[in-house]
């Protein structure tokens, strides 16, 4: 283990988990403060950037807090300072951070954060659900999620070069499946340093360094005469970020000659396909399985898979999903009472999709909760729904898939 | 649309925030006696937790619903027919703590309205205090020592009620004193209040104020930035160092002056300010080190001159000071302008010294806050004893008001 990243260079391959990619991208960011408490399953993430520390790869203040929030607080505080910093966490704890998660796009930090997505007690439950993540949403966090290693590890370059940019200076949390992701190991491309350095120039803080040399105070209280004004900033920043997105991964394919193509979602065989299915993370995998089946049963159905959740890609989404006769959306998230009692991404596709010209039937499908396998006999089920809404009979808004009944 | 009606209570934040709360209360009280509908709210960007910061309460009182709602669709009125100010002092001008600027105190009345002060100055006194205001208003004072007590306790000597019978003297269309009365009998069961609102009513007058006169400056103001113009992440720049300043008599450059916010100069929160002796001055730096808010200039010549845009009048210099009658701390009535001390005392020192003596010779009230169990008891009875605040002048009616009002209550006046 001692040297892995380093042999991994040499041969720019290695076989590493999501989280350990995460962990090598920290190294190869050269990230400066990273802050760790551990929770399953981020702490593969922190166990990892460990080892990289103790065996002297890794060259960072590596403090293990007394508590998420304390640990969300301190890379906080040492973004302001100028410090490139890394954190993370899972499920409740990323909840327990919660407060601190609130400021830190307040204040315009650029952290990145890995969340290893975990169902939320109670009752207590490693298996993925994306609801932790997603409760930042409103708060002017950029999420994404990936869908294997070598995504993982590039999309937290990515995201250190679109945080910090300057026109962006929001936080991005990086989505990472439970288990499927986070604890199974795949060979993963390793950039070489030189390239890396080439792409992510060092962070650069600007006015708002929290620095003697340029004395400011951060965070005053203040009253309804002021605070609307800051929204709009970080309104205006957001808006700003789905045009850096793109420029970025432009960047990085012109660095690393790898691309990812459109940088806000995948889309597998859409381009003939009769209905679509939507999702995000690592439910990529069984539906891709199911897609295959069903084409040689004639069925034509595609699979888009949403990388950005925020920004979110809201007209270019829906240019591409109203080609379809009906659009099905997976959700491994739950929001109890929100409109058709369906999952977040539903709501925020049907969102999408109103004013746009081609409005196909939208279902919602609450799927692989607590870590529950998608099978592909459930996308198989999910999809005949689909063709037959897209005939023209109705099917319900939403339905819960994979459930015992 | 029928008849609004606003009025405004500026008062000081802890000391008189349940009074301001009853009277705002008693003014809705009384309205609805008389047919009205009203309601009392205190400004919620306030700070009134926070010592001697203005802070303000307003009713809105309409003949109907909808005119209500008319009112009530506004965050605070834009003008009011009677602004009350509960301390005299607050005539100098109000800077709340979300109220960037110094709103002179007659700013919301409307052409014609009044201005209600509770002092024991004459009314001439109030009226240079206050900014001019283009338009002519009335100036009606209630006799009295600024009512201050504590968040959590209540200093009842009936200031309240006597702002409600004065209300109903300068704007009966508001509500009646017999609205009054019988809202005082539903709120507090008192019938010294009511006796105490009635006699404020038979005594109030009024005096128009005319544009001509009042303090001519021109308040300093403050311009909101647009959303683009602010600094991103909630950061704002630090107030820069200060520098040192020349001597008036020598023309020596020298000492340190703190640059200070040029927008929030917080100096309204003031009742009293010190009045330093600077021939006793034995320059040992108490007071520059423990003024909370950094007021003191450091002169040239080592001394150190509370500097009237920064000082909050909290009177910590006066109590830290180790020389005996150095720092006094003198009610902010008596003063005119917010002028250095220091320079006044370096270009002739025998005018100083006059002006010092003449100054210190005004015994302040310093009944801010509350501090033991049986203090309003206490002072009350002092006040009484000692013929009430001779040095103001006008103590008459104010002991008439507590000696009468309970010597009636002991004679069965009240039956």
């Amino acid at each position: 283990m001692a040297k892995v990243v380093e042999q991994a260079q040499k041969e720019k391959e290695a076989l590493i988990s999501g989280s350990e990619a995460i962990a090598v991208a920290c190294k190869l960011a050269d990230v400066d403060v990273i802050t760790a408490y551990p929770i399953r399953p981020y702490d593969t993430v922190m166990q990892y950037v460990a080892k990289l520390v103790a065996n002297g790869e890794l060259d960072c203040e590596y403090i293990v807090a007394e508590s998420e929030h304390s640990q969300f607080e301190i890379v906080k505080h040492a973004s302001a300072a100028g410090a490139r910093v890394f954190c993370g966490s899972s499920g409740v704890g990323w909840m327990y951070a919660f407060e601190a998660l609130t400021v830190t796009p307040a204040l315009r930090i650029p952290m990145v954060a890995m969340v290893g997505n975990r169902a939320l007690d109670d009752p207590g439950a490693f298996g993925v659900e994306h609801n932790d993540a997603l409760a930042v949403r409103d708060l002017g966090w950029q999420l994404v999620w990936v869908d294997t290693a070598q995504e993982a590890l590039d999309t937290a370059l990515i995201a250190y070069r679109v945080a910090e940019d300057r026109r962006v200076f929001l936080p991005c949390a990086i989505g990472c499946d439970g288990a499927f992701l986070t604890h199974s190991q795949t060979m993963v491309k390793i950039p070489s340093q030189e390239a890396v350095n080439e792409f992510l120039p060092p962070y650069n803080r600007g006015d708002l360094l929290l620095h003697p040399d340029n004395p400011i105070t951060i965070a005053p209280q203040v009253n309804e005469d002021w605070l609307m004004e800051l929204r709009k900033q970080n309104d205006e920043a957001m808006k700003r970020a789905q045009k850096v997105i793109p420029e970025v991964y432009a960047d990085f394919a012109r660095t690393f000659g790898r691309s990812y193509g459109n940088p806000f979602f995948e889309e597998y065989q859409t381009e003939d396909a009769d209905v679509v299915l939507i999702g995000m993370g690592t439910m990529s995998i069984p539906v891709k399985v199911a897609i295959r089946q069903m084409r040689k049963e004639g069925k034509k159905v595609g699979f888009v898979r949403l990388r950005w959740f925020r920004p979110f890609p809201a007209d270019e989404l829906a240019a591409v999903l109203g080609r379809f006769a009906a659009v099905g959306v997976i959700d491994r998230d739950y929001s109890f009472g929100s409109p058709h009692f369906s999952g977040v991404l539903a709501t925020e596709v049907r969102a999408a999709m109103y004013p746009a010209a081609s409005r196909p039937p939208v279902l919602g499908f609450i799927c692989g909760l607590g870590g529950r396998e998608v099978t592909v006999p459930d996308v198989k089920r999910m999809s005949d729904m689909l063709l037959t809404a897209a005939s023209g009979v109705p099917e319900p808004q939403t339905t819960w898939i994979g459930v015992r009944e | 649309m029928g008849q609004l009606y606003a009025v405004e209570i500026v008062y000081r934040g802890i000391f008189q925030k349940n009074l301001a709360k009853n009277i705002s209360r008693g003014i809705a009280l009384a309205a609805k006696n008389d047919g009205k509908l009203g309601i009392s709210f205190g400004r919620y960007g306030d700070s009134p937790e926070r010592n001697g910061i203005p802070a303000k309460n307003f009713a809105i009182i309409a003949t109907d619903e909808e005119t209500l709602q008319e009112g009530m669709a506004k965050y605070e009125p834009k003008e009011v027919d009677i602004t009350i100010s509960v301390d005299d002092t607050l005539a100098k001008g109000v800077e709340s703590w979300a109220w960037y600027g110094l709103q002179p105190i007659n700013r919301l009345l409307k052409p014609g309205g009044t201005l209600i002060v509770t002092s024991m100055l004459e009314p001439e006194h109030i009226v240079e205090m206050a900014h001019r205001k283009e338009t002519p208003y009335k100036l009606a004072i209630v006799k009295a020592i600024p009512s201050f007590s504590g968040l959590w306790v209540y200093k009842d000597d009936h200031t309240e009620v006597r702002i409600l019978g004065a209300i109903a003297r300068v704007l009966p269309d508001l509500f009646t004193i017999e609205s009054v009365e019988q809202a005082i009998m539903e709120e507090w069961n008192d019938p010294l209040k009511a006796i105490s609102a009635r006699k404020s009513y038979d005594r109030t007058t009024t005096r128009t104020v005319q544009p001509t006169e009042g303090n001519p400056e021109k308040p300093y103001e403050f311009t909101f930035p647009k959303w683009w113009e602010m600094r991103e992440g909630v950061a704002i720049p630090s107030i820069p160092m200060g520098a040192g300043f020349g001597d008036p008599a020598t023309g020596a450059v020298g000492g340190y002056r703190p640059d200070r916010n040029p927008t929030f100069k917080k100096f309204s929160t003031r009742t009293m300010r010190p009045v330093v002796d600077f021939d006793t001055c034995v320059k040992c730096t108490l007071c520059w080190l423990q003024c909370p808010d950094s007021c003191f200039d450091v002169t040239p010549d080592g001394f150190y001159d509370a500097n009237m845009d920064a000082c909050c009048g909290c009177g910590v210099c006066e109590a830290v000071c180790p020389v005996t009658n150095c720092i006094t701390m003198v009610n902010e009535s008596e003063f005119a302008n917010n002028a250095s001390q220091w320079e006044m005392w370096k270009k002739d020192k025998a005018v100083y010294k006059t002006w010092l003596q003449q100054k210190i010779a005004v015994v302040p009230e310093r009944s801010h806050g509350f501090r033991f169990r049986g203090q309003y008891e206490e002072q009350v009875a002092t006040l009484v004893a000692e013929g009430l605040a001779g040095a103001a002048g006008g103590g008459e009616e104010i002991t008439e008001k507590i000696v009468s009002d309970a010597g009636e209550a002991s004679a069965g006046g009240v039956e």
